[in-house]
């Protein structure tokens, strides 16, 4: 079972805060869902390969030409903050 | 019959024959939406041109010249908002059309507007949009599945002629399934996922949703084919779907998967099902029983992959670029504040189940693992159809239930657990209507494929739906 502190720490790492209350229903939602997950234990799964995508794929290559793409006022036309051409964010300095 | 009950197949026919003009079309479906999407709510954004607006932009001599399609609201168009459901996004206009937007307009489809759906396509019920909840046509009080819920319902209620939906883990088929509407999953690579938000994109695929077989294929034609804009799109001849509309099983070899069978599930649903398997062996068809790997398994490794797929696709959510931005003193305070406020509760919990999944120390025993029972899984349906044509089940363990009922979260998953493992194999699959329980609430009937083996499926849909002519239509 997975403990309160361990999703605390999750939803840290995925930039999500949660109160008193959603950190107690999440400990014990997730850690149903999270044991369940051990019945896949029982498929012999030793030598055989991870499938990322069901059908084959190459890499595929473009060739390094320049094409139009959008202008820049296009595509900050849905920032929530932008100043000169930039996106806007509140300041990085004084973190850890 | 009614315009707003035809299909696309019998709008275009009526057109070619002089009975209706494209005018006609679009006036009697906004008729239609007026009428009844304050009871149904299937939509979050309804298109506010003037039909003589659309009459004037539409391109014309197209596969699906004049006819109005509804689109979920997780595929990018350039003049509607595109919120996928979430507070997040409210307010973001993309700045282009998704590729199959691009094909709808390119064969004179015209975009009605974009519909509800579970938050970021996460649920099965369309009640986890951040909005409201759309309502069954068939029941008000019944909830329409999910995540592509309010396709599936516009469809259902007339509010357009077809609809597009994407599918994950069923999004597609099972509220085609809870609204008694034909809803298709196409090979994963068929159609072109640019501008499709992504949830999953390893399982993502965007299909038709439609009141008949016929249209399946039609639309499947307008949005299959290679995208270079989308890099897991697949380069191949794909085959003209309408020419697999026809009468015909004979020695088909269809599997019934035993362990599905074995699931606990509603037992009406299943007589219905069997009911049809029988319809389908009378017509010729040679119906026997298969064994697969237990749907619980498929399940499992889904709820691992999607979620992690999915916390890993949902980052860029972080108030920078588009969508909502929550005030904050510094730029980490703000990615987690826009988040948290942004996202709803079942989305925070897949991006938690993802990135417990993904981290260090769990990586092998959880990513790694599903994507090993995934290759399972995908090798013993490829040797399944190596002697079958098709595999046949029931869409969903239910029929549609109510608005609001409580279920715990295991139970909410499982919704999922006979569409699941079609994704996870990355094989096409159909959902179409056979029947109803005695609460006169349809019931799905699910066909699955090999590979690129949509052909087979459209066909045999096609001979089912023939052969039940269902004509029950839901009162609004």
């Amino acid at each position: 079972m997975i403990s309160r502190e361990e999703i605390k720490h999750i939803a840290q790492l995925a930039h999500l805060e949660l109160d008193e209350k959603q950190l107690d229903k999440f400990t014990e939602q997730l850690g149903g869902v999270i044991d369940s997950f051990e019945k896949l234990d029982k498929l012999d799964t030793e030598g055989v390969e991870p499938t990322a995508y069901t059908v084959p794929m190459k890499n595929i290559m473009r060739e390094d030409k320049v094409e139009e793409s959008y202008s820049q006022e296009d595509i900050l036309a849905n920032a929530p903050d932008k100043k000169k051409g930039h996106f806007r964010v509140p300041p990085i300095s004084g973190e850890e | 019959m009614k315009i707003y009950e035809m299909s696309a197949g019998e709008l275009l026919d009526k057109k070619e024959n002089g009975e209706l003009d494209t005018e006609d079309i679009l006036n009697a479906f906004r008729e239609r939406i007026d009428e009844v999407e304050d009871r149904v709510r299937a939509f979050i954004t309804v298109s506010e041109k003037e039909v003589s607006e659309e009459l004037a932009e539409m391109e014309t001599g197209g596969e699906l010249e004049g006819i109005p399609l509804a689109v979920k609201d997780n595929m990018s168009t350039a003049d509607m908002e595109t919120t996928c459901a979430s507070k997040i996004l409210q307010g973001y206009n993309p700045p282009y059309d998704a590729a199959v937007i691009e094909q709808i307009r390119k064969q004179g489809g015209v975009i009605a507007g974009k519909t509800n759906l579970d938050e970021f396509a996460m649920g099965s019920s369309t009640e986890n949009s951040a909005f409201y909840p759309t309502r069954n046509p068939w029941n008000l009080d019944h909830v329409v599945g999910g995540s592509s819920g309010g396709s599936a319902a516009a469809v259902a209620a007339g509010e357009v002629a077809a609809a597009l939906g994407s599918d994950t883990g069923g999004s597609i088929r099972q509220p085609a399934s809870f609204c008694g509407v034909v809803g298709m999953k196409p090979t994963y690579g068929n159609v072109s996922r640019y501008g499709l938000i992504a949830f999953a994109s390893s399982l993502d695929q965007i299909g038709p949703l439609t009141r008949n077989v016929e249209d399946s294929a039609r639309i499947l034609n307008v949005i299959s084919g290679h995208d270079k804009r989308d890099t897991t799109s697949v380069d191949r001849e794909f085959p003209d779907y309408m020419e697999f509309i026809k009468e015909d099983v004979s020695g088909m070899k269809i599997g019934v998967p035993r362990e599905y069978f074995a699931v606990d599930f509603d037992k009406e649903v299943e007589k219905t099902v069997k009911d049809s398997l029988e319809v389908l062996q009378e017509a010729g068809a040679q119906i026997e029983e298969v064994s697969v790997i237990e749907p619980e398994y498929a399940l499992a490794a889904y709820y691992i992959i999607a979620p992690a797929e999915a916390s890993s696709n949902l980052a860029r959510f972080d108030g920078v670029r588009y969508g909502s931005r929550s005030a904050a003193e510094d730029v980490s305070s703000m990615f987690t504040r826009t988040r948290s406020e942004g996202f709803g509760e079942e989305v925070k919990r897949r991006i938690m189940l993802g990135t417990y999944a993904l981290s260090s120390g769990y990586y092998d025993d959880y990513y790694l693992k599903a994507q090993k029972v995934r290759t399972l899984i995908k090798d013993r349906f490829a040797e399944l159809f190596s002697g079958y044509d098709l595999l046949v089940s029931p869409t969903s363990p239910s029929t549609a239930f109510k608005i609001g009922a409580e279920k715990d979260l295991m139970e909410q998953y499982r919704a999922d657990i006979f569409t699941v493992p079609v994704n996870i194999a990355g094989i096409p699959a159909i959902s179409l209507p056979c029947g109803f329980d005695s609460q006169g609430l349809p019931v799905g009937f699910q066909i699955m494929g090999p590979h690129y083996g949509e052909g087979a499926i459209l066909q045999t849909a096609y001979t089912l739906e023939q052969k039940l002519n269902l004509e029950q239509k839901p009162e609004l």
